[in-house]
């Protein structure tokens, strides 16, 4: 077998989740695992291993995808500046079907707006290059995994001496809403399955928080099938041996100290500020802004006119990014929210929990399986 | 024309331009006596036995060329194949290209040398064309717009009304390779193992018939994929569908493709593969068909009309691990992933 399929080997999965299901049988409350990351969550979905997973394994979903954790008055101002003259908007493709509170990045292209996909913050430097009379807004949204890129543009702009290339940070952090849930305490989540891309630019070390001051035990995975069971397995192992650390399950890419370039490069222009989540609301130093020197970069500096934050009625976002709900327990999950019409950002990205959940995990809910 | 190297607005106006561009690109490539008229219609034959089908297609792909295939290619193939697939005998196609000032004569000529290769493989003559110019930035470079006309012979009816629990859904070939080759293409990793499918197929479902087998039903997943098609084909008969994804064939650069661009390839199109589906004593004969023919390499049976469940939902892939997850139309566009 391929190295690359080995870890989508349908026996070796089917064999984990027997063993799992050995684990859990000894633990009379079961185990609840958040998947912190969307990528899990959407990589779980589209295996279908909910299916084959052992009763009494709860699996929630985090507060790990960027464009759900996207606050709506930070798409408002995106469409402001979508809006204003002489301006380009370069953005992951996600982002342009989020609502906003009165419209949507899609809306506004179709209204004539130049709004442009891009897969990497470098490709918006190609648009600066060729349209040196307008200001290029680069969307920045994304956890530590994202941002280096970002960082990485904003640099060769600084170095090439392109000056109308902003980014809009909407940047996380992965701690502090890992920290949050913990010590909200209404979440009961025994463990953390965490995220390997995030990891490979932090390093295993970084997780160490959640097992010294939390007593928390966590795993790094990667996203093929026998990675997550692998992952979920020693989670159950940790639970019952009443052991407690942050197992590194990809060491095929993540290491203990992650990639210092990346985060030297990310520390160059951005420091840690206080931002706002959607669901979770203003956490402190929880979200990465310009550096002061770099405030000419800042597309918050453009000056626009942003109308007034109006969430969406009986939208649950909040309660599902804090892992408090499953999908179908929102009012609107299939009823008047879906991909092609979302409400909120849940249902927009592919990793997005409602959105994996309408997508893949129906099936499971209509067949009661 | 050599002194054009670029479209002029001037070779959509109807006068001189426009007929230098008629007898100098589009003749040439594409003689037939029917075309060679030149009149506002084509008179053509009287058809044979059975009911005439006419379909209609337009096409905006970017790039206008990739591997294995352009715009003209693509657009004959297309319209060929959504005739095949209603079992019919493709007799005649239209081909009326809008193209946008500037673009290079060199690329028209490509693409309609790519129409007139996939007319002469499918057998079916270009009798009727036209070409309008609009402003630069006014266009994509070209589209085209198609139609074609054909018969379904006595006996070559097809409909997925005929669907029955139990049939086999077979595949012609690897799926998603046009998807992937454009998609790979507009983000410059195109390489020497990503190649379009695209083909016309009225060969092959031609030879299905002639061997005595009598599909129920064919499609060609294009836009949308496979998984839109069949979603379609079960709602349209009111029946369920579970694809297995242990049996999709699905090449290792197309996969590669997809991974590095958050694409599913059940939903990317194919260009020149059908989708059939045959009553469980036919599957054998068919696979048998389609390993001697030279489109049916790849060839893989996909899936199966299921019992109806009162809630189910239309189509179900059972995934490699053992579970079950419901496939939807796509929503919106295909969009990539940001981390």
């Amino acid at each position: 077998m391929k190295p690359e399929r080995r870890f989508h080997d349908p026996e070796r999965t089917r064999a984990l989740a027997k063993r799992l299901g050995q684990l859990v049988q000894q633990r009379e409350q079961g185990f609840t695992v958040m998947e912190v990351c969307g990528t899990h969550t959407h990589s779980i979905a589209a295996a279908g291993l909910r299916r084959i997973l052992p009763a009494g394994v709860r699996l929630v979903s985090g507060p790990g995808c960027p464009v759900c954790v996207t606050p709506i008055d930070y798409m408002d101002r995106a469409v402001a500046l979508a809006r204003r003259p002489e301006t380009i908007v370069c953005t992951f493709g996600d982002l342009i079907r989020v609502p906003s509170s009165e419209s949507s990045l899609e809306r506004e292209r179709a209204a004539g707006a130049d709004v442009r996909i891009v897969y990497s913050a470098r490709d918006s430097l190609a648009v600066a290059r060729d349209n040196p009379h307008s200001d290029i807004v680069f969307l920045g949204v994304g956890f530590e995994t994202t941002m280096p890129t970002i960082a990485a543009a904003v640099d060769e702009a600084e170095r090439e001496g392109i000056e109308n290339l902003r980014v809009l940070s909407g940047a996380k952090l992965i701690e502090p809403p890992l920290r949050a849930l913990l010590e909200d305490g209404e979440v009961k989540v025994d463990a953390f399955l965490l995220p390997g891309h995030v990891s490979v630019i932090l390093g295993s070390k970084f997780y160490r928080f959640l097992s010294d001051e939390y007593g928390v035990p966590s795993a790094i995975a990667g996203f093929a099938p026998v990675d997550v069971m692998l992952g979920l397995c020693e989670l159950g192992d940790q639970l019952l041996g009443g052991t407690c650390e942050v197992a590194n399950l990809y060491p095929r890419v993540v290491s203990s100290d992650g990639n210092p370039a990346a985060l030297a490069l990310l520390e160059r222009y951005f420091s840690a500020c206080d931002t706002r989540w959607r669901g979770l609301g203003e956490i402190p130093v929880s979200g990465l802004g310009f550096r002061p020197e770099f405030e000419h970069r800042d597309a918050a500096q453009l000056e626009v006119e942003v109308c007034a934050a109006i969430e969406a009625k009986g939208c649950c976002c909040g309660e599902v990014l804090k892992g408090m709900i499953e999908p179908p327990e929102c009012a609107l999950f299939d009823k008047g929210c879906t991909p092609e019409t979302p409400v909120g950002a849940c249902m927009v990205s592919a990793e997005g929990t409602c959105a994996a959940w309408y997508r893949h995990e129906r099936l499971v809910l209509e067949c009661g399986s | 024309m050599r002194e054009h190297d670029r479209i002029l607005l001037g070779h959509g106006s109807g006068g001189r331009l426009t007929g230098e561009l008629v007898r100098e690109v589009f003749l040439p490539a594409l003689q037939n006596p029917y075309l060679a008229e030149l009149s506002d219609s084509a008179i053509l034959p009287e058809l044979g036995a059975g009911r005439p089908a006419l379909t209609t297609d337009a096409f905006v792909v970017d790039p206008l060329l990739f591997p294995g295939g352009d715009l003209g290619y693509l657009s004959v193939c297309g319209t060929v194949n959504d005739l095949a697939v209603a079992g019919a005998v493709p007799q005649s196609l239209t081909w009326a290209l809008i193209l946008e000032e500037g673009l290079e004569t060199e690329t028209l000529r490509t693409i309609t040398a790519g129409a007139a290769r996939a007319a002469r493989e499918a057998g079916v003559p270009i009798v009727a064309g036209d070409t309008k110019v609009v402003p630069k930035g006014k266009g994509d470079g070209a589209f085209a717009v198609t139609a074609g006309l054909g018969i379904v012979p006595p006996g070559r009816e097809v409909s997925d009304g005929a669907l029955r629990p139990g049939d086999r859904l077979v595949v012609s070939g690897p799926l998603g390779d046009h998807g992937a080759t454009v998609m790979a293409c507009r983000h410059d990793m195109a390489g020497d193992a990503l190649r379009s499918d695209a083909a016309p197929l009225a060969g092959l479902i031609a030879a299905v018939f002639e061997a005595g087998l009598r599909p129920r039903t064919m499609h060609d997943p294009t836009r949308g994929g496979v998984a839109t098609t069949v979603f379609e084909m079960a709602a349209r008969a009111g029946v369920q569908i579970e694809l297995d994804e242990a049996e999709l064939p699905i090449r290792p650069a197309v996969s590669a493709v997809c991974d590095l661009l958050g694409l599913d390839p059940l939903y990317l199109a194919c260009e020149g593969r059908v989708i059939l589906a045959v009553a469980p004593e036919e599957e054998a004969a068919l696979h048998a068909l389609l390993a001697d023919h030279p489109q049916g390499a790849g060839a893989a049976t996909i899936g199966r009309v299921i019992e109806s469940e009162s809630r189910g939902v239309p189509v179900r892939l059972r995934t490699r691990v053992g579970g079950l997850r419901p496939l939807d139309l796509l929503s919106g566009m295909d969009l990539p992933r940001i981390c």
